[in-house]
């Protein structure tokens, strides 16, 4: 049944993907010409009159041959897209590593201490809800580098989720095991590592998990603003050099990078789930 | 210090809440418990029995009131202290021998592994739990696997007191007569201090040396010490056979539907007779010996000792 059920799902998803692609395709066709059109003509677009935007079978041309040489450095204006996605994935991840070290950490302590609870937190929720490129700024005043700032911005993104919820992780164990630790005259650091830490792993997870999605969602818009590399760059300077089939594929491109960066932290969250 | 009993609990007293909303859950708790002896406690919701416990755990302070082990004060959680929770309260996302590995590595720091990993094996083996099922996690094992686990755990780490908190309360009636047996067999092999509340008379019957009886809370009192004077060892089947049996069941039973009321918000219990000028005394809970009513049962005396910390009184002063 189950398999039957994964199967017809499948072919449902193959069927909807056809047809949106062929709707796509046929809506996007140049009209023919009616007669020969001159040298003119075919250099200004053919007998089209407006700008269409290119049919799928364009972008599958255009995908296989960016990912057949993905990693190709022509100048600063044509780069692969490899690279340039390597680019992107480095920046999230140091900014992503970072606001780890600094979260986690600091989620035990207001998890742990209500009185660090209470005088922290109404900095976490005035500088929450600002938008990371609203530091933008203020970051390249600073650290006058554009590409640390955007690691910054990407910093800044991903460290409150993460807070939160080790916070509200730690604060949650369950009384019985941190009885259990008291009863067993374990140290604080001890209970901190054997107890707390296992125990809000999956909270702990979780919150990484929406850290490394909105990093990804601000990189690409960081990288339209300080430019030079990156995945954002690229989208950007191919609007600018109105090549929208490569729009078109890299939009693609991020929403697969962005779906594997999800997989890797929900495979990992797996790893530290427990039933109770 | 010239502490008599192995435990004592000296005029234990547990309240919430400060002026007129203050909420007295019990008051006067004074009992002692010898050394190998099993003492239950019974009585209804409310009357602060799980306080006693927590408080003997070292996880719950007194209001008022003391309590010493082998004349130290206790003070706080310690690993001479074991405790059985009612819900098991085992790591989930560690396996059955990692969450017994885990008491006996914080007992023994200093042993290796092999040391641990065999004591560990011995106490699982006590419990009936090998052959693959110690490694599995809690979610894997039935609650009375579980509750198995629980037990090995306390156990092993040889705690000079060991406090079971409703021990059997989450497991069916069967699995329960189960775990009551091989309880009664592990506690005739080590002889292990037992301070364990219940709710099942039967239980309580069956493994206890004595029981104590509480009243209803507010202002709940421990009323009366029950002595169960029935030979070991006890086998669930058999016990039943025994005359003093249904006299001890009879009298707790009665004591939980009718008297534990009808003694409920009383005042607290008078000084025993010789008390000094201070008002102090520990007037024990009588004790009463169903079993062998008829019998002359001397009474007990009252316990009267010298006074080891200062009262309210002279603190104050």
């Amino acid at each position: 049944m189950l398999k039957s059920l994964n199967l017809r799902a499948a072919l449902l998803s193959v069927v909807l993907l056809a047809t949106f692609l062929g709707i796509w395709e046929l809506a996007n066709q140049p009209p023919k010409a009616e007669k020969a059109l001159t040298e003119y003509e075919l250099l200004m677009g053919g007998a089209d009159q407006e700008a269409r935007v290119p049919p799928p079978s364009a972008v599958i041309s255009l995908a296989v041959e960016e990912l057949s040489n993905p990693f190709y450095d022509k100048g600063p204006n044509d780069k692969g897209i490899g690279i340039q996605l390597g680019y992107s994935i480095y920046r999230v991840l140091a900014g992503f590593l970072m606001a780890a070290l600094i979260a986690i950490p600091v989620g035990f302590l207001i998890g742990m201490s209500p009185m660090m609870h209470k005088a922290l937190n109404p900095y976490i929720q005035v500088l929450r809800p600002i938008s990371p490129l609203a530091w933008m700024p203020l970051a390249l005043f600073i650290i006058k580098d554009s590409e640390a700032s955007s690691i910054f911005v990407i910093f800044i993104c991903s460290i409150w989720p993460m807070l939160i919820n080790t916070a509200f992780g730690v604060a949650n164990v369950r009384q019985d095991w941190l009885n259990v630790a008291r009863t067993h005259e374990l140290s604080p650091l001890r209970t901190a590592f054997t107890v707390i830490l296992p125990a809000a792993a999956p909270t702990i997870l979780t919150g990484m998990r929406i850290s490394i999605g909105i990093a990804w969602l601000v990189i690409v818009a960081a990288e339209m603003l300080v430019g030079g590399t990156g995945i954002g760059y690229y989208v950007w300077n191919e609007w600018n050099n109105l090549d929208l089939t490569s729009v078109i594929f890299s939009i693609l491109m991020i929403g697969i990078v962005g779906m594997m960066l999800d997989l890797a932290l929900s495979t990992a969250t797996r790893f530290v789930e427990y039933e109770e | 210090m010239t502490r008599h009993h192995f435990v004592e609990v000296e005029n234990l007293s547990k309240r919430f809440g400060n002026g007129a909303s203050q909420l007295t859950v019990f008051e006067q708790a004074n009992f002692g418990i010898e050394k190998g002896e099993y003492v239950c406690i019974i009585g209804h919701s409310g009357c602060g029995k799980s306080t006693i416990m927590n408080i003997l755990a070292g996880l719950d302070t007194a209001t008022d009131g003391f309590v010493y082990m082998e004349g130290k004060e206790v003070k706080g959680p310690a690993l001479d202290r074991g405790v059985v929770f009612q819900n098991y309260s085992l790591m989930p996302w560690m396996s059955a021998l990692r969450n017994i590995q885990f008491a006996v590595r914080a007992r023994w720091p200093g042993w290796t592994s092999e040391q641990i990993r065999a004591h560990c094996y011995k106490y699982l083996e006590m419990v009936g739990l090998t052959g693959g099922t110690e490694l599995r996690k809690p979610s894997e094992l039935s609650g009375g696997m579980r509750q198995r686990v629980s037990i090995a755990r306390a156990f092993a780490i040889e705690p000079k007191l060991l406090l079971l908190d409703e021990p059997f309360g989450a497991l069916d009636a069967l699995t329960r007569g189960n775990i009551q047996e091989e309880l009664v067999k592990i506690w005739s092999e080590t002889h292990q201090t037992v301070f364990m509340i219940t709710h099942d008379v039967d239980e309580a019957i069956l493994l206890a040396d004595r029981i104590l009886l509480m009243t209803n809370g507010p202002y709940a009192r421990i009323a009366e010490a029950v002595r169960v004077d029935i030979a070991r060892p006890r086998e669930r089947g058999s016990i039943i056979h025994d005359p003093g049996y249904y006299r001890i069941r009879n009298h707790l039973v009665d004591f939980l539907v009718t008297r534990s009321k009808e003694l409920a918000g009383g005042p607290a219990p008078a000084p025993a007779p010789g008390a000094d000028e201070e008002g102090y005394s520990r007037p024990f809970p009588p004790e009463v010996n169903p079993a062998r009513d008829g019998e002359d049962v001397a009474p007990p005396p009252a316990v009267r000792r010298q006074r080891q910390t200062p009262t309210k009184e002279e603190r104050v002063a």
